[in-house]
């Protein structure tokens, strides 16, 4: 029996019309913000200014000075974003590592404990936020800790080094639990035989963790840092309301800086922040096409297997 | 000694060797970490502004004990007074005025004993203060926040089911030319995060007038990539013979797609379902910009609006952040199998 042509059509026609609505035509009319100015919120109220947006932006006597820039803030907080990607990437896949090669061994209550590590990534990024500026605040309980301790008591997200350590430190403890379990996932697929082969040979546990259980999770491995890249350069919600980007730009990312741009200076420079999203979006493209690339490498891995 | 063996057998039937002490070590340690925390914010929550603002504070909620007294009206705070004659007794403290303080044994009220201050100390006893939690009705419009984030919830889980499944079951069950096309392009849109089109989306959402609308936080946060990505590839294990079946029997296409596919992709439709609670529950950016008006603020943007007042008030604030957690914590405690399986074979979050 045939179905008329028109029926797929219109059972996408929903999830269509409100992509095209608040994904496409959003899109395109950011590249018109991007190439115009002023401060109007209507495209048929800016004037249009070539590239002037994007060379504001870029207008740098040196990149790693952000203080050189026309938009040292901007600048600042690409730096920023970049730090925060490298340290937190790395050392949250390092720690999901650690954790899902102790959660994949003969322990007793295995699912208790996945559920204690993944429990932090169901919670609200506001809510973490809140959380841990509890426990960071002046008279807050590290700093009785550290009272105790005979140290002095520090203003822990007043000072630019240690904000920027607790905003790594406060993402990494809400989001390495997704990590853990897609890495365990990874690991519960290596075939046991090897080890215990391994055993049979008298590979001590160290040996074969090098030699088999890190070659075989390698794809992996790069799948999860380049998941944690991409939403590493998004960083805002939780830095928002623990730091507020503060103190002084220490801790702005480049979501805030557009956020900001757009949406809370007195005068809203819609042209700047869409070519500021604009150059975000390339990062976030060359990084999406990377994992597609990696996924369909770890397929074929597998399939080879 | 044969405790200690029975305590540290494993299930490979060889004793524990350091690995296992070790592994154990770090598994404790990262309970203490991830769950320490949130157990802080909920003892904290249960402390009196007073109790709240100690240096170092106290692990269990502490206030000061309180008694009635014959001829008062209010609960009197009672006070551990040092006597001139070196004893120390428990009274009830009536007033204070300068730096003598006014206090009497409630078993006799007529007796007043006046005291330096300095000779007085507060006596303490366990007490949840369970009035930051009542009173979060009456001060601070809670219920309209929680009505907010709830609707939103609400709302944009059912369109998100009832849309991505339809679209899914558009993909996975008919061939038509561009259905290749139409699916990369609903994947792509994962490239395009809200973060992306904030200013663009804002004109978009106040020219349909939708700012300060709950609807302005639903409608563009339903047609996910995601969703339509896990209803699709579950809806293709569903067998096409059962529709053509059933389009024997001249089931049209809405009753094939209502009646037959949608009660058979349950397992798959719940998994979405759990994480759109979760990600419409926890939103903050969008409705961050479109909702600014406070009597439409969700529980989110109330935390943060509360959080950057002049003067945080501490213990509302934490007992509101226990009531948004209470959901989620739930949710994961009966549903922590189901979550955590879709998001091993989705690799989403």
């Amino acid at each position: 029996m045939k179905t008329k042509a028109s029926t797929p059509w219109f059972f996408l026609a929903p999830n269509l019309a409100v992509i095209l609505l608040f994904t496409f035509v959003p899109i395109t009319i950011n590249f018109l913000y991007a190439f115009t100015g002023g401060v109007g919120l209507y495209p048929n109220q800016r004037p249009g200014v070539g590239v002037a947006n994007f060379s504001t932006l870029l207008d740098c006597a040196s990149y790693f000075d952000p203080s050189s820039c026309r938009k040292d803030i901007f600048w600042k907080s690409v730096w920023n974003t970049a730090k925060y990607a490298v340290f937190q990437v790395s050392l949250m896949v390092l720690f999901s590592l650690i954790t899902a090669v102790v959660l994949n061994r003969k322990i007793i209550g295995r699912g208790f404990w996945r559920g204690v590590f993944f429990y932090p990534v169901l919670l609200s990024p506001v809510v973490v936020a809140l959380i841990w500026k509890w426990i960071l605040q002046r008279d807050g309980l590290l700093n009785a800790a550290m009272v105790a301790m005979d140290a002095q008591p520090i203003l822990w997200l007043a000072e630019p080094g240690w904000a920027f350590f607790w905003v790594t430190f406060v993402s990494i403890w809400a989001h390495m639990g997704f990590y853990t379990l897609i890495l365990l996932a990874g690991l519960q697929a290596i075939p046991a035989d090897l080890y215990e082969a391994a055993q049979l040979d008298k590979a001590s546990p160290w040996r074969s963790l090098t030699r088999i259980t890190l070659p075989l999770l390698m794809p992996n491995l790069l799948v999860v840092v380049v998941l944690a890249m991409i939403k590493a350069v998004q960083i805002f919600d939780e830095v928002f309301v623990l730091t507020g980007g503060g103190p002084g730009s220490a801790t702005t990312f480049i979501v805030q800086f557009i956020y900001q741009t757009a949406f809370v200076e007195p005068i809203r420079l819609y042209g700047i922040a869409a070519a500021g999203s604009l150059l975000l979006a390339v990062a976030l493209v060359a990084l999406t096409l990377l994992q597609l690339r990696l996924s369909k490498a770890d397929e074929m891995g597998e399939r080879a297997k | 000694m044969k405790a200690l063996n029975f305590l540290t057998r494993t299930r490979t039937g060889r004793g524990a060797d350091w690995t296992d002490w070790l592994s154990y070590a770090y598994l404790v340690m990262g309970l203490f970490l991830m769950f320490g925390p949130v157990l802080w914010l909920v003892m904290s929550s249960f402390k009196t502004e007073s109790a709240l603002s100690e240096f170092p504070p106290s692990f269990l909620p502490y206030g000061q004990k309180s008694v009635a007294v014959p001829g008062e009206d209010k609960m009197k705070p009672v006070y551990r007074v040092k006597m001139p004659d070196g004893t120390t007794k428990d009274l009830a403290e009536l007033r204070r005025i300068g730096l003598t303080a006014t206090l009497v044994d409630p078993a006799r009220p007529d007796d007043l004993i006046r005291v330096n201050v300095k000779d007085r100390e507060p006596v303490r006893e366990f007490k949840l203060a369970t009035e930051n939690y009542t009173d979060l009705g009456g001060q601070i419009k809670f219920g309209t926040y929680l009505w907010n984030s709830v609707f939103i919830t609400v709302i944009a889980t059912i369109l998100t089911l009832l849309f991505n499944s339809m679209a899914a079951f558009a993909l996975s069950k008919y061939k038509f030319s561009g259905r290749t096309g139409v699916f990369l392009m609903i994947l792509g849109t994962l490239m395009v995060p809200p973060a992306i089109v904030l200013v663009p989306n804002f004109l978009v959402v106040s020219e349909l007038g939708l700012l300060n609308s709950l609807w302005g936080v639903i409608w563009p946060a339903i047609a996910t990539p995601t969703g339509v990505f896990l209803l699709r590839q579950y809806m293709l294990t569903i067998p096409d013979e059962l529709l053509e079946a059933a389009r024997m029997d001249n089931a049209s296409e809405w009753q094939i797609y209502w009646r037959i596919v949608l009660p058979l992709a349950a397992p798959a439709l719940a998994v979405l379902a759990i994480f759109s609670v979760m990600w419409r529950w926890n939103d903050f950016l969008w409705p961050l910009i479109v909702l600014s008006k406070n009597e439409k603020f969700t529980l989110q943007l109330a935390l943060n609006a509360f959080q950057g007042d002049l003067v945080t008030q501490w213990n509302y604030l934490l007992a509101m952040t226990v009531i948004t957690l209470l959901p989620i914590t739930i949710v994961f405690a009966f549903l922590q199998k189901y979550i955590t399986q879709g998001i091993a074979s989705a690799g989403v979050k």
